[in-house]
């Protein structure tokens, strides 16, 4: 098909390295409803992770592919937006073709994140990378999260962008051993990455604990830096859940874990089994507990704050712009107010600490504007 | 990185792991290292199922053969793990336990509380049980409700690969002995496990499926019937709870209760045989503990009480199958007082 193609197919996302196919559970739209980028199509389930999909761009929802609960493969068509203005035979007719593709198991593979790992001082560091664009975007995970984290974020943006997201020193699939824990050993991680992968102009995300190390890089390295959006940062302002840290860290087990990890969304329900037990794999890795300790004592200084992320704001050149969702329960977004005039702040609705997953379009849209700059 | 490995390939690894951490590890048993008088270079069985084959050359004098006598090797991995060292010794079957069951029971299990907590014995002893590979009524039970029975204890099912890594390093690194129980018919299966080294605590069950109409508790090989049962019944509209207790001492009495307390009916899958088994337990548990829950009789599929048939076709019929649970699934579901 032409790039001038008036359809645009919506097709089955890939999630996560092992995804090859996924369902939708329940449609959100029905055929004829007008939607614009960034709309919620549908709630897909995968074996991994549950999500709502979003528009790939504005139109009318001329056709649903795929039924409810119809397993398909990765790259499927599974819906076809298109202008009123198209004519029936033609959404006919793709519709046919899409849906002769899924009977005849003929979808074509879609690639998923390249995943490597560069050594730092030592230590190993994982990251994923997707998308080839000329500029490049770094993800950095907060406390206790991961690269998987980004899921939601890294595939669009890497339409635009070549798009990495790293695990952290004492996170996912890196190193364990987080030396002393501090925010400058973390920067140190990431600048050894942008160093060994030979990045020379980068835009940096970070979120809670990555937006407080991004902003260190940032003030080490500003020459490196294209603009900075931070997503529900630590390091600004004095209000922290400090209970929700050490819950985190002292959980032993997935019910006392699952109670704590509903503070991190708006939505309670965001909390899955899946994503409780994936956490509670990852807490079981031998040295995570002592890197969760350890970096406890970055974060916190008894119950407030023990980062404080501002003075190195004053050595970023770059510009700077800040995410926040208004239901923030581990950070407040009224830590917002501490951030300088000049760092454009966006409020998100309806989204709690983890802004990221719970509405990806508005990380998405912040920093796919800073790459159209 | 988690990839995808064998339960065989998880234990094997979890072995290597820890043998590498800690020097104090040592692997004993007969055919480890190829059978006694063999010079187990290049003869290695690794166990009759070949489970800890390659660790005879990586970790050299640190995985011993043993004669064929395990009321001997046994007594001495007791002894040993009492004088400082964490030996992991292989008893063949689970059958055997017989000709050795004073060190375990009398001994090994009454060390820390005869001495007033001065004395430690971290022994694991891993042993296979379970019927379906044909192997007759000598070597196809599933005795680990004797063990479960005895204070001083611990007692191990891992029911997956990623179950049998956690629970094996931390089996190795417990100092009380422990009975790490594998089903023979799991050594082939797969699924993913991380490269690290990991532990999973024990007396934490894991809640394999969600659902809102029955608890289904599974042991060890039946988790994965039970899946296969409550695959069934979704269609059909029943939604069922599937709960791998993982270990059976200590027992996660709280998760079976908080699940039993919501969906209302317990169906305990076993293929130990039904007398002073796991299944009557857990069945005792909610009856007295979740009664005012229950809206239906409890349900026990388990082997008959008989011994293992050597007959194929009888073999098939005295182990649980999806069939079998899906209908006491369906007798929970159908049942009016």
């Amino acid at each position: 098909m032409s790039t001038e193609d008036p359809i645009t197919k919506v097709t089955m996302p890939k999630w996560s390295l092992s995804m090859t196919s996924g369902k939708v559970t329940d449609w959100i739209v029905a055929e004829g409803d007008e939607v614009a980028e960034g709309d919620e199509l549908a709630d897909v389930d995968t074996d991994k992770i549950a999500g709502a999909l979003e528009a790939p761009g504005p139109g009318v929802v001329r056709r649903i592919i795929a039924g409810v609960n119809e397993d398909i493969p990765v790259g499927g068509t599974i819906a076809l937006i298109a202008p009123a203005d198209v004519p029936e035979e033609l959404i006919d007719e793709a519709a046919r073709a899409a849906r002769e593709q899924l009977d005849t198991g003929a979808v074509e593979e879609v690639p998923g994140p390249v995943t490597g790992v560069v050594r730092v001082d030592g230590r190993a560091i994982s990251f994923a990378t997707l998308g080839e664009g000329e500029q490049t975007v770094l993800l950095v995970h907060g406390y206790g999260g991961d690269k998987n984290s980004w899921l939601f974020v890294q595939e669009p943006l890497s339409a635009q962008a070549t798009v990495h997201a790293i695990d952290l020193p004492g996170h996912g699939e890196s190193a364990k051993d987080v030396g002393d824990g501090s925010l400058d050993t973390l920067a140190g991680a990431v600048l050894g990455f942008l160093q060994q992968q030979g990045i020379g102009q980068v835009h940096l995300v970070g979120q809670s604990l990555g937006g407080a190390v991004v902003t260190a890089v940032a003030a080490r390295e500003p020459g490196k830096v294209a603009s900075l959006t931070l997503v529900a940062p630590a390091g600004f302002g004095d209000a922290i859940d400090a209970g929700y840290l050490r819950g985190f860290a002292s959980a032993t087990s997935r019910r006392e874990l699952k109670p704590v990890l509903t503070k991190l969304f708006a939505d309670p329900a965001q909390v899955t089994r899946q994503l409780t037990d994936d956490l509670m794999k990852y807490k079981r890795l031998d040295g995570v507990q002592q890197a969760l300790d350890t970096l406890l004592g970055t974060l916190l200084d008894g119950d407030r704050p023990g980062t404080d992320a501002s003075d190195l704001l004053d050595q970023v050149r770059a510009p700077v712009q800040v995410v926040w969702g208004r239901a923030d329960q581990v950070l407040p977004v009224g830590n917002a107010d501490a951030l300088p005039n000049s760092a454009r702040v966006s409020y998100v609705d309806d989204a709690g600490h983890m802004v990221h997953m719970e509405k990806p379009s508005a990380v998405v849209d912040a920093v796919a504007k800073k790459l159209e700059e | 990185m988690a990839r995808t490995i064998s339960y065989r390939e998880a234990i094997n690894e979890a072995l290597a792991q820890e043998m590498e951490r800690d020097p104090s590890v040592v692997v004993m048993g007969e055919d480890n290292a190829g059978g006694a008088g063999s010079p187990g270079d290049d003869d290695a069985w690794g166990g009759v199922l070949g489970v800890t084959k390659g660790l005879y050359h990586k970790f050299p004098g640190r995985v011993l053969d043993t004669p064929i006598s395990g009321s001997a090797f046994i007594g001495a991995a007791v002894g040993a793990a009492t004088a400082g060292l964490r030996p992991v010794a292989e008893l063949m079957f689970i059958d055997f336990m017989g000709v050795c069951f004073d060190q375990i029971y009398n001994q090994a299990a009454k060390f820390r509380y005869m001495f007033g907590g001065k004395a430690v014995t971290p022994v694991v002893i891993r042993t296979m049980y379970g019927a379906g590979l044909n192997a007759a009524a000598q070597h196809s039970q599933c005795l680990y409700p004797i063990f479960t029975h005895i204070p001083g204890l611990k007692v191990v099912l891992p029911s997956s690969p990623y179950e049998a890594k956690g629970l094996l390093i931390q089996s190795i690194r417990d100092d009380d002995p422990v009975i790490f129980c594998e089903h023979k018919a799991l050594y082939d299966t797969t699924g993913e496990v991380p490269e690290d080294s990991y532990t999973i605590p024990f007396g934490e069950a894991n809640v394999v499926r969600d659902g809102d109409d029955v608890t289904i508790v599974a042991l060890g090989r039946m988790v994965s019937v039970a899946e296969q049962a409550a695959a069934g019944l979704a269609r059909q509209g029943v939604e069922a709870e599937i709960i791998d207790p993982r270990t059976t001492s200590p027992l996660d009495a709280d998760t079976i209760l908080e699940s039993v307390e919501n969906t209302g009916r317990l169906v305990v899958v076993d293929q130990a045989t039904p007398r002073c088994g796991m299944a009557c337990d857990i069945s005792a548990l909610v009856a007295q503990e979740a009664f005012g829950a229950l809206r239906a009789p409890i349900e026990m599929v388990t082997a008959p009480h008989t011994p293992v048939p050597f007959a194929q076709s009888l073999e098939a019929l005295y182990i649980p199958d999806a069939q079998k649970v899906a209908n006491a699934v369906k007798k929970t579901m159908d049942w009016k007082k």
